[in-house]
């Protein structure tokens, strides 16, 4: 236990402010006032990999990790879409995951904003749109308010994409 | 190490035993030929394999290459040898009959890839023990056969309206005392889709059925007619948590099946990639297993260390999982002296804190009591089925391409062999932490003998026809891979077994008799991919 403790004490609190990016400046502070104000503190995402490589989870792993630290804006991944305010979806649509897509997005209560991260799930990324085993894009299955770009999409960009998606107006 | 003799051994005992085969000159390197055998020789030929105890690789299919009659149809297995390495088998497929048989008596691991086979193909595999469809799933077009030459890849399939109905025929229990728990494919947490199928009784699993497939996107179809260049890009991204493996093995089969060496530089750039993203991985899953058992404290320390990875690797690499790092021929990114000094530097810090929260970790009885012993696979379980990486390496089989088929820049490395019997949870996270260990110790190492010189050879297509075939150790275990070249230097042909194809038939073994919630911390343990199984 005693080194447990110190291990605490040595490394200290290593969490950020959230970076800066070039076009799009938020601050963390932002991204919480805004959760507080719509989502009463506390946004919950249900995340769906619709065919992705692994690669984007390992991301939101990371924007999970203390650095980020990505609940101290009140965001965070639920197990069930039916308490879910948003539904992030990876990877390309594959045609075997479609349905569950759908079922997901059904059983989630309104208002169901929905983000799609990462280059695949845009526009299907490498694998191509033309390809006998991808139903699509993500906006092909289900309506996308917003779009996170990269392959993957680092952290940053991933608490951006969020921020920006609850600061389109509602409705 | 590529030798310019061909290795003739696995030839010369199937030759003992009435087997003709034939050398073919179209496939590299010499030293992992290909053999050609008759059809009705195949099971045979998989018997005497496993009689010299020989693992299976891999059991694949392809439409004929440019030189043949483009309607052949030929059947494929890979073995290996710890001493005598790999063996390429194929045999012609009669086109009026598309049939060949099973070799899943001799090898359990070949029934899932037979499986595959005949959902790609429309190939029976006579005697096949289980005769349900795999990745193609229930809802599709019954004629669907993706990688014959005449189907239309480009076209989303769509589902055919009488089948959708149709349930997977899962093993089934009629007592009165088991209830069945059906898991997927959506799961609770942040990772991959695929559905688990618990019969438990009380706490304990009485069994555990996989279902995956959930994540096909087609690869090997989508490959065919790439560019190397842009199917590098494409086998980056079979597995996003290997992708420098993924690379390395495409790369690579290209490279042997032009017949190109690459710089010494580049190889030694590669290890360095390759052993990072072995160490990020393990850090990342042994801070998730012991988060599974509600041991908070090590998955935040260690998910701030792979994050200290993370960002170096934007830094020195230009990206933060290291995907796109690996050319054709070469590697993208040269290393500065200075790069090469902050390597070094981080990789004694994260060595050195991860000896640190391993003693912890040791030290903590909450902890220890949940691994211990936890979802066990047993070293004539894991013999049998071949399994591979540190799942392989924690049951008593050790197979390990980096030993084995010593390929640069490791033939310049002394690689030391985690060996484990015991086959549990905490085996398996004692071989990870000696594979970090290990793994610093080679990075380290690399970076500073990095020989001087160019980092990339210049690419040469080979001729229509021409194959190549290659095995990498991954962070999970071995991959396999075989590309075949067809017209202008375009992919014709990608086949890739990554290491999960095999180890997710151990988690089904290891989860028998555990309790229901000790599930995800066996998974975790294991954490096979299942994009690199769906393909």
């Amino acid at each position: 236990m005693l080194r447990i403790l110190h291990q605490i004490m040595k490394v200290g609190t290593i969490t950020e402010p959230l970076a800066r990016n070039q076009d799009f400046e938020v601050l963390g502070e932002q991204l919480k006032s805004t959760v507080k104000k719509r989502f009463q503190g506390s946004l919950a995402i249900r995340l769906v990999d619709a065919g992705s490589c692994n690669g984007c989870e390992l991301e939101i792993h990371a924007a999970n990790n203390a650095y980020y630290d990505i609940e101290r804006f009140g965001v965070h991944f639920t197990a069930s879409p039916r308490f879910a305010d948003m539904l992030l979806v990876t990877g390309p649509v594959s045609i075997n995951m479609k349905t569950a897509l759908e079922m997901t997005y059904d059983a989630m209560p309104a208002p169901k904003l929905v983000v799609a991260m990462g280059d695949c799930a845009i526009n299907c990324g490498i694998f191509g749109q033309d390809n006998y085993a991808i139903a699509g894009s993500v906006s092909d299955i289900i309506p996308v308010d917003t779009i996170i770009h990269g392959c993957p999409p680092s952290p940053t960009a991933l608490i951006q994409g969020i921020l920006s998606t609850l600061n389109q107006p509602e409705g | 190490m590529t030798t310019g003799l061909s290795n003739t051994w696995f030839a010369e005992r199937l030759g003992d035993h009435g087997i003709h085969s034939q050398y073919l000159e179209d496939h590299h390197p010499a030293h992992m030929p290909c053999l050609e055998i008759r059809r009705l020789d195949w099971a045979h030929a998989a018997e005497e394999a496993k009689r010299l105890e020989m693992r299976l690789v891999g059991v694949w299919a392809a439409q004929a290459g440019y030189h043949d009659d483009q309607k052949q149809l030929y059947t494929y297995m890979a073995f290996a040898h710890p001493e005598h390495r790999h063996v390429v088998l194929r045999t012609t497929v009669n086109i009026e009959k598309l049939e060949i048989p099973s070799i899943s008596s001799h090898y359990i691991s070949a029934c899932r890839m037979e499986r595959h086979i005949q959902d790609m193909f429309g190939i029976t595999i006579q005697n096949i023990p289980d005769t349900r469809l795999w990745l193609k799933h229930e809802h599709w077009p019954e004629d669907a056969t993706p990688l014959m030459h005449d189907f239309d890849g480009k076209i989303s399939l769509s589902s055919d309206p009488n089948r959708a109905d149709i349930d997977y025929d899962y093993v089934p229990c009629d007592s009165e005392s088991v209830y069945e728990i059906p898991v997927g494919p959506v799961h609770a947490g942040i990772i991959e889709p695929g559905h688990f199928r618990f019969l438990a009784v009380g706490e304990k699993i009485l069994n555990m059925e996989e279902r995956l497939g959930y994540v096909h996107k087609g690869i090997e179809k989508s490959m065919q007619g790439r560019h190397v260049d842009d199917g590098l890009k494409l086998a980056g991204r079979v597995s996003g948590d290997s992708t420098v493996g993924h690379s390395w093995a495409f790369a690579q089969a290209c490279e042997y099946a032009a017949n190109i060496s690459i710089p010494k530089r580049a190889s030694y750039i590669r290890g360095i990639l390759c052993e990072r993203e072995r160490i990020a991985n393990h850090i990342g899953d042994i801070g998730a297993i012991c988060n599974d058992a509600a041991f908070a404290f090590m998955h935040v320390q260690c998910s701030r260390l792979r994050e200290d990875m993370a960002r170096l690797h934007a830094q020195a690499f230009g990206h933060r999982l290291l995907m796109d790092t690996l050319k054709i021929g070469g590697v993208a990114y040269d290393l500065s002296t200075e790069t090469c000094q902050q390597l070094i530097q981080q990789t004694r810090h994260i060595a050195a804190e991860v000896e640190r929260l391993r003693d912890i970790y040791a030290d903590t009885p909450s902890i220890q009591q949940r691994v211990i012993g936890a979802g066990t696979v047993n070293v004539n379980d894991a013999k049998d089925i071949g399994l591979l990486g540190y799942v392989g390496r924690a049951s008593g089989h050790y197979p390990d391409e980096r030993i084995e088929e010593a390929y640069a820049p490791y033939d310049d490395l002394d690689i030391p062999m985690p060996q484990g019997k015991l086959g549990g949870v905490s085996t398996r996270v004692w071989v990870r932490f000696e594979e970090i260990a290990n793994a610093s110790r080679m990075i380290i190492q690399l970076l500073e003998t990095l020989p001087e010189g160019d980092i990339q050879s210049e690419w040469k297509a080979p001729q229509a026809g021409v194959s190549g075939f290659t095995a990498i150790e991954s962070w999970r275990g071995e991959i396999a891979a075989w590309v075949r070249f067809g017209k202008d230097g375009l992919i014709d042909r990608y086949f890739v077994r990554d290491p999960s194809t095999i180890n997710w038939l151990g988690l089904e073994l290891a989860v028998r008799t555990v309790p229901v919630p000790d599930f995800p911390l066996v998974n975790k343990s294991f954490n096979c991919s299942y994009a690199g199984n769906d393909l």
